[in-house]
This record gives C-alpha cells, structure tokens and sequence, in this order.
C-alpha cells in the first residue's frame, strides 16, 4: 500500500532503466538529500556533525570504493587502510608543494596516485584468486605502513613523523586547519560524497560494472566472452582506489586534522571491510547503513550508559564494545549474510505487498 | 653502482666474513619459522576440514596463554601450595576451556552459517576474534602477564657453542619449543592417518558432501578440528609467551603467519612447517644483512614480499593442491 508502483507505467528503455524507476524511491532520495543539506546543518550541533556525520560519510566513501571491489568485481582486498593512506599522504604533499590551488582539486586528485599504487598491488589479482589473493593485499598494507613511517620526505621532514593539516580556504571559506567550522566541513564532504556516489552508481550500472560482475560470477566464463580480465580486473583496482584515497584524504584533511602512519593501520582496513560486509556486498546503499552501522554501534554504546544513568568503567567499556560488536557481527550474518541492503529490500518487498501479503 | 655493491655483495662478504654471526641468524629464523609453522597449522587445520579461513587463531593464541597463567593465578589463590601441580591442573582446565570453546563456535557460529560463501565464514571468524579479544580482556585485563615457565617444568638459560671463532647461543626455551612442535606434528601425523577419527577428518577435507554420505557427522568433525586447532594455540601460546610475554599484541604477530599459508598453500600441513622455516629464515637474514640498507623495520612486510614472489610461480602456494577450475 505504502509502496506501490500500481499505475507507473514505463514507456521507454531509457525509464525501465532508471536507478530509481519508482516514484517514492525519487520521492525518498530528494527528501534525504534535502535532510542532508539543509536540515543536518541547520539543527545539528557541532558534536553531531563533527563526530557522526562527517566520519560517517567518508566511511561510506571507503566503503563504497571497497565494495567496488570486493563486492562487484569479487577481489577481496585487505588493503583499503593503506590506499586511504595513499590518497591522504599525496594530498599532504601537494598541497604543501602548490599551496596556492584549491585544496578541493587536491583531495580529488590525490585519489589520481592511490589509484595509481592500487594498479600495482592489484597486479598478483591475475595469478592469485581469493584468499591467497586477500593475503597478497595485506603486502600493500604493510608495506605502504612502513613506507608512512620511514620516509620523512612524505611529511615534510616534519618533527613529530606526522601529517599537520594546514589552513586552506574554499571561496574564502576555511575548510581545513583547526579554525575550520564544522559546518563548512560537513558541506563539503557530503557535497564529495554525494558526487562520487552518483558517478558510482553509474559505473556499477553502466558497462564496466557490467564487466566487472561477470569477473566476479566467474572469471573464466567472462574471459571466454571476450572481457579482457587484465584490463578489467586493474580498472576495478584503479577505481576502488581511487575512492579509498580520497576518503583517506578527506579522512586527514577534513576530519582528524591531522595523522600519523598508524591511523591507516591494518585495523582501519578491518574496518571498511566490515562495513561493506555487513552492508552488503556489491550495493551502494549497503555501503552506507553498514558504515552506519559500523560507525554508529561503537558511538552508541560509549553514550548509552550515561544515558541510561549507569556509570561504567571507560576500559570496561571499551573492553564491552568490542565484545558487543564482535557478537552483533556474527549475529548480523547469521540473520541475513547478504546484508543490511538485503534487509531493506524484503522490508521494501514487505511494505509493497502490505496489508495483503498473498 | 654503489647501490647494487651494497644490495649484490656486501651482505654475502658479511656472511662469509662472520659465519658465527650468520649460524646465530639462521638458528633465530628457524626458531621463529616454527612458531609461524604453529600458528599456520591451526590455521591449515581448520581450513582443510571446513574451508573456513579462521582469522581468530592470532587471538586464540592469546586466550590460550591467558587462560593458562589465569587460572593458575585462581588456582595458587585457593592455596594449592605446591606450584608445579598447580600449573599442570591449570593446563588440563586451559584444555578443558579450549574444547568448550570448540563446542561453542561450532553450536554458535558455524551450524547457523553452513553452506555460505566463504566470505561470510570468514568475517564470522572476524567476529569471533572481536568477541575473544573482548572476553578476554573483561576477565583478565589488558596489561601483560608472565608465562608460567618454570612451573610447567620449561628450561630456561642458554647454550654457548663455540664455532668458527665465534659462538652461537641456543636459548634452551627455544630448543624445547622446536622439540614441542614436532612432536605435536607428529601426533597430529599418526592421528591422522591412524585413528579413525582421523580417517573421518581425512574423508571430510575432500569432500563434505561425499563424507556426509557414508555417514560421517560433520558437526562432530568440525568440534574436533577447532579443538584440535585450539590445542596448537594453547601450544604455541606457551612457546611465544615463555619468550616475551603474555599480551594482545601476540595477536599482530599471527597476522606475520599468514604469508606462511600462502606460502605454504592453505590444505598442507607439510606446507604451513616448510613455508613456516622459509618465512622465519628469510625474514631474519633479510632484517639482519638487507634491513639498515631500507632503514631497518623491513620484517613487518618481508615475508609477505618472499610468499608473493613464491606465488607468482605457483598460484596455489609450494605444497597446496593444484586448482582447477571449471567453468
């Protein structure tokens, strides 16, 4: 009753291929969108902007450079810390080197060099398939973790070995540095993030993602149909990475103001990879409510005590939300091992048919 | 020029020139190569019988080695004065909480998880690793503990063997570990290959479907491999513990085991031991005579860089079976 495509009738190719094809979908994005821009910025508080939704975003942003990966073209990659990485040291550089061009090209562009280590690490992705192959990509993350550590040159020859993000402006606004709001932060993130799904979303939809789903079905049956596996695999590589280094860009430059090479550890590669896991592999929307998810549980649990008037130990805590977490992963994939985007989906079937399921 | 001097000669003029230097190496590697060969094993154990990548070894390990030096803490603290009898029940209780937590992981999250993509099993092990390290640091804090080594009758000391003008020292710790492991890997051998049980665990590894069929329980099968594949931990637990220390930060360490499996192939047991020697070998001559050449710290991603060249030959690792794949 509540969701009904009774009466939306598609004329044409162009509507029946629509990502949207429903009313109330279109309805629902622009109502987001709009909740997004407008009233996320107008009520929320610093505290929620600065410590939920910004980190939020540009999890979803990495995670949805995962999933392009491991969830539509079936590499699985433990790398994800260390391409962020990537994206966040280039950036740190450049706009140390030109300091004079927006930093907005720079985030974007520092997505140009994680891409760039992404091809090479995703060279082994011919010879090696699965697990072997998820090993090969701790390689990278190792081995671009030392490089952080041990070449000055990537942080300026700085004293404390870490990135310091200096103050840049956008139309003479301050987005990064200390002094930057919130709010500018916030806007420029979502502004990204928003951009990059789109382009994503057309990716995943369009030839390539096309492509790149054969590879995950079965890689030998799209090579008999005539998709080059070399350029295909590396191209998912490339973007993959792409996306990564930006969120790690954004990561440094919009949110943590600054980072040592033991922010992009391995544990943040666990990170993304359970988000995308949880959300469901090869979904765009799954890569946002498991970042929500991931992100949010811990979030939660450090408030819920004091909300509910106990006060608990901070180790305890700590010690809980691991044990927490830990238990609602494995509850998750026993409920539903697709994800939370397979969740919204029979939710969707659900209210379509409701209040007559038969 | 001067570069390849130093990378193509100096290491090997180093070596010939202090031989003493370089059997010291070699012995530390080989000690290492079989710890990684243990965390390796559990690890093979477990993937051979039921194709889950167990990412909870690292920390299996951990809990292990708490359990142990937790319990005997409990153990003294009732007033069990004698402390060798009080380690050694503290070590068939460890045993006793490892099969529980077989059984636990068996009836919890591997029976409600069959037949899903291996992806799925192996997060559920992330999971596990979560709610292990959670557990384990409710009960028993985070800060590090001492292995109970005299007390479970482990030497310590070392020996000096004069040789080449030089001497090599063997800790003797490390001695006893070597002998440990391969005694363990050669009960697990006869087990395997003797007991019917170990015929059953053989049937299962080949084929699931196939071993269902002529009656064999694969929920009975899978308790024994994690059991099995705990009591490796709770060994290797010891062996690494009696060296440093009981803390987390064992858990990082097993993630230096994992070249070992590819390196090895993930269904051999031959495999995890050869590749475990290769890695523990190759990482110290490469951190000794290779290391200040890159500014030292190379042992985090050396091992990864050997398996991966390995690799390139052989896609399936020295010792796993050969994939086919069909379409």
């Amino acid at each position: 009753m509540l969701y009904r495509e009774a009466g939306q009738f598609k004329t044409n190719y162009v509507a029946d291929q629509a990502i949207f094809p429903i009313l109330q979908d279109r309805v629902g994005i622009g109502i987001i969108l709009l909740i997004a821009f407008v009233a996320v910025p107008y009520f929320g508080d610093g505290f929620l902007l600065q410590a939920v939704m910004i980190p939020f975003l540009i999890y979803s942003l990495a995670s949805i450079g995962l999933n392009l990966l491991t969830g539509y073209t079936g590499l699985l990659s433990l790398g994800t810390g260390a391409f962020m990485g990537v994206g966040a040291y280039a950036c740190y550089k450049l706009t140390s080197v030109f300091p004079n061009v927006n930093i907005l090209i720079w985030i974007v562009c520092s997505g140009f060099f994680a891409a760039a280590v992404g091809v090479l690490f995703g060279l082994p992705s011919l010879r090696i398939k699965g697990f072997y192959l998820a090993i090969a990509t701790l390689a990278a993350q190792f081995f671009l973790q030392w490089c952080f550590v041990r070449i000055p040159w990537l942080v300026n020859y700085n004293v404390s070995n870490a990135i310091e993000v200096p103050q840049r402006k956008f139309l003479d606004m301050i987005i990064t540095g200390p002094s930057a709001t919130p709010i500018a932060r916030y806007l420029i993130v979502l502004t990204i993030v928003v951009l990059m799904t789109w382009i994503a979303s057309n990716i995943v939809h369009g030839r390539i993602g096309r492509k790149w789903m054969a590879i995950r079905d079965q890689d030998i049956a799209a090579e008999l149909m005539g998709i080059r596996l070399l350029r295909t695999k590396l191209l998912a590589f490339a973007v993959s990475s792409f996306y990564c280094g930006v969120a790690g860009a954004m990561l440094v430059f919009l949110w943590y103001g600054g980072a040592e090479a033991d922010t992009f550890n391995i544990n943040q590669s666990f990170f993304v990879l359970f988000m995308v896991i949880i959300g469901g592999l090869g979904s765009l929307l799954g890569s946002y409510l498991g970042a929500a998810l991931i992100f949010g549980l811990p979030i939660l649990l450090r408030i819920l005590p004091d909300m509910v008037g106990i006060s608990v130990h901070s180790a305890t805590i700590e010690h809980l939300s691991f044990l927490i977490v830990g238990a609602l992963i494995i509850f998750f994939l026993i409920v539903e091992p697709h994800g939370l985007a397979r969740m919204w989906q029979i939710a969707k079937q659900k209210l379509r048919v409701w209040p007559f399921p038969y | 020029m001067d570069i390849l001097y130093k990378i193509f000669l100096d290491p090997f003029v180093q070596m010939a020139g202090a031989p003493d230097l370089l059997l010291q190496t070699l012995w530390e590697g080989l000690v290492g190569g079989v710890l990684y060969a243990l965390i390796a094993l559990g690890f093979v154990l477990i993937f051979k019988a039921s194709g889950v990548f167990n990412f909870a070894q690292g920390i299996m390990v951990v809990f292990a080695a708490l359990t142990l030096v937790g319990l005997y803490g409990v153990l003294t603290g009732f007033g069990i004065s004698n402390q060798h009898v009080a380690a050694f029940i503290a070590l068939g209780l460890t045993v006793g909480v490892m099969f529980l937590l077989a059984l636990g992981i068996e009836k919890l999250v591997l029976r409600p998880l069959v037949n899903q993509p291996d992806i799925i099993l192996f997060m559920a092990t992330f999971g596990l690793t979560y709610v292990l390290i959670g557990v384990g640091e409710l009960i028993f804090g985070g800060d590090p503990k001492i292995m109970i080594t005299d007390q479970l009758f482990l030497p310590r000391g070392s020996y000096d063997w004069q040789v080449f003008g030089g001497f090599v020292s063997f800790q003797y710790i490390d001695i006893a570990a070597a002998i440990i492991a391969s005694a363990m890997v050669a009960g697990l051998a006869v087990f395997f290959s003797k007991t019917r049980i170990g015929r059953a665990l053989r049937a299962v590894a080949d084929s699931h479907k196939a071993a269902l069929s002529v009656g064999i329980s694969l929920e009975q099968i899978w308790v024994i491999v994690w059991f099995a594949s705990g009591l490796v931990a709770l060994v290797t637990g010891i062996m690494w513990a009696a060296r440093s220390d009981v803390s987390f930060a064992l858990q990082i360490i097993a993630l230096r085991a994992l070249p070992v499996l590819i390196l090895g192939g993930f269904t051999s047991i031959p495999g995890a031991i050869v590749g475990g020697l290769i890695i523990g070998v190759g990482e110290k001559i490469g951190e000794f005579y290779w290391g200040p050449l890159l500014g030292g710290g190379i042992e985090s991603w050396l091992a990864y860089f050997i398996a991966l060249v390995f690799l390139l030959f052989r896609p399936q690792g020295l010792f796993g079976e050969k994939i086919i794949e069909r379409v």
